[in-house]
């Protein structure tokens, strides 16, 4: 990155506005996809603008977005860059691990390829019973659903089934506060006295509450004999300082909990919502999708394989064309160390740098009619998401693209089979009303987003063919 | 006509997707980067390379056509 360094290039072009105080910090929290539309559209692949006294220097197209990702963390830094999730992990718990290190951890214990087969079967009983509590119609909240299914999966399939078999569904809506308490005002004070930052820090404190009681209950019926019983938790309580007493306290424990499923909590729900009213939206890429599964059930006789779901090229392109659109994270930060030169500009060290995945998502001239939901752009022989490594960035790219990117696309996968060989869904409110709340640096869903469900009529279709 | 793969060692992390895919042509150590075990392969792994080209999740392999 370094060796083109030249001071003499001028500084990146500013944006018009956010001359108060705290710059473009208002306009962010209320319209971040605009703000950083305009960004591009005023300055080009790079361009600033501010949050109180932080440049944030804004890169998008290939050229730029290559620089950020093939950059190390020791020119930009990744962890220095979100001030937002230290009060959602929890200040004060002291990861012996870096980032890098806590990647890879998660990486070797639960997200390589050979734990998939089984993190498969494990995902089809959660969402199975999810289903089971449904009646033969009505009306579901996709936010509600998908929080609470994804929060089942990730739990049983990250830590355990045993730690999984104790939660509930309100265990989800204090992840939900966890995710909303993610305002851009922590880029002033990720401790402001606001309601969102309140609820955050009650939730966490209620989850540290809910993980002592599961370590109390625990202790009090004695390690358990059967090695394969074991869940994270059992190993993490098995670590004991010289006199005997724990070495994780609960609050250490649900800060590695947090930290570990957070980045693929909302990420995965909000796909799974979205990627719901994009297929209702566009019937005719339902009826594509459903026809596949019901091939697939019907050439397995009744039972789809972890093997067959690398063959469903209508759902797996739905599931690329919902992220390109709808990419849950829509900006990515780093803080740059050492200053380098991008697109005829120089950045100075201790400014932030921001990738805009929604931005270069939908970039003209990368992609044919790029605001159109259109999966046959993945569809052989076309596929945008190859050609385009640099644009097409909903896991992000290069050294920290998303580890959990095969888990996420094979969770969904999963679900989605199992979901549509039984329901047919449909729009439960006018199908343009569906939208995301922006206004916090974690997107979900806006509510209402209630979708109606109906049993299948399966005369026509095949379950029980041998 | 024959190929050649190439790996990007600023992207590769290490994941083993191309093993998976191509278990002649790669070796992914735990934690480490991948290793290509047959530089020049035969027409007969073109195939598998080339999935494991497509499956690559950060886009660290290619293949260049040699004459
Ligand atoms: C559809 C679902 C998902 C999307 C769209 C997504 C997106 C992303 C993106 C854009 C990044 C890059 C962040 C950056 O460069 O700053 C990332 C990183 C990461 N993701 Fe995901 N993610 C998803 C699911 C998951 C799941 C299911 C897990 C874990 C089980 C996960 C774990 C991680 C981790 C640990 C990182 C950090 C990697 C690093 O910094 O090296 N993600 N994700
Ligand atoms: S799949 Fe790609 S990133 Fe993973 S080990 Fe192989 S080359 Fe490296």
């Amino acid at each position: 990155m370094t060796d083109t360094l030249s001071p003499a290039l001028p500084q990146p072009p500013k944006a018009s506005g956010g001359d108060g105080e705290t710059g473009h910090l208002e306009e962010l929290r209320v319209d971040p996809i605009g703000l950083m539309q305009r960004v591009r559209d005023e300055c080009g692949d790079v361009g600033e603008f501010r949050l109180a006294d932080k440049e944030v220097v804004l890169l998008t197209g290939a050229e730029a977005n290559e620089v950020f990702f093939r950059a190390t963390d020791d020119e930009l830094d990744q962890a220095a860059a979100y001030p937002f999730m230290t009060p959602v992990f929890g200040e004060g718990v002291v990861f012996d691990a870096s980032p890098e290190e806590r990647r890879k951890a998660l990486h070797n214990q639960s997200l390589r390829d050979k734990f998939m087969r089984g993190h498969a079967a494990t995902i089809t009983r959660e969402i199975e019973r999810m289903l089971a509590a449904w009646d033969d119609e009505g009306t579901i909240d996709l936010l509600d659903f998908t929080a609470e299914l994804f929060i089942y999966t990730s739990t049983a399939c990250l830590i355990g089934d045993k730690f999984r078999e104790e939660l509930d569904a309100h265990v989800a809506e204090l992840f939900h506060d966890l995710e909303r308490g993610t305002d851009a005002i922590a880029f002033v004070d990720p401790y402001a006295d606001i309601e969102s930052f309140r609820r955050r820090d009650a939730a966490r404190a209620e989850l540290v509450e809910i993980i002592e009681g599961i370590m109390a209950r625990r202790r009090a019926a004695g390690p358990p004999i059967d090695g394969d019983e074991r869940d994270l938790v059992d190993v993490l309580m098995s670590i004991t300082n010289p006199d005997g007493s724990d070495y994780f306290s609960a609050d250490t424990i649900t800060g590695m909990f947090i930290s570990m499923m957070f980045a693929g909590h909302h990420t995965t729900s909000t796909t799974a919502s979205w990627l719901i009213i994009e297929l209702i939206r566009h019937p005719e890429v339902m009826a594509k999708v459903v026809a596949e599964m019901d091939a697939l059930a019907e050439a397995g006789g009744g039972v789809v394989t972890y093997q067959d779901l690398r063959e469903v090229p209508w759902l797996e392109s739905s599931i690329k064309e919902t992220l390109r659109l709808h990419p849950p994270l829509i900006l990515l930060l780093r803080l740059v160390v050492e200053a380098f030169d991008v697109g005829g500009y120089h950045v100075d060290a201790g400014k932030l740098v921001g990738a805009s995945i929604s931005v270069s998502n939908r970039l003209e001239g990368a992609f044919d009619r790029p605001d159109e939901f259109d999966p046959s752009r993945y569809i052989d022989p076309r596929q945008d998401d190859l050609d385009n490594p640099w644009n097409w960035i909903p896991f992000g790219a290069g050294r920290h693209r998303c580890v959990g990117a095969a888990f996420a696309l094979m969770q969904l996968k999963t679900i989605f089979t199992v979901l549509l060989r039984d329901w047919e869904l449909t729009p439960a409110q006018p199908p343009d009303t569906y939208r995301n709340d922006l206004t916090k640096m974690v997107v979900q869903l806006a509510q209402p987003c209630a979708v109606h469900y109906k049993r299948r009529d399966r005369s026509t279709s095949t379950e029980g063919v041998a | 006509m024959g190929f050649r793969i190439v790996v990007d060692r600023d992207l590769c992390q290490g994941h083993g997707t191309c093993e998976g895919e191509a278990p002649d042509l790669f070796e992914v150590g735990k934690d480490k980067q991948v290793e290509v075990l047959d530089e020049h392969p035969g027409d007969d792994q073109r195939k598998a390379a080339e999935l494991a080209v497509k499956y690559c999740p950060t886009h660290a392999l290619s293949i260049i056509d040699e004459a």
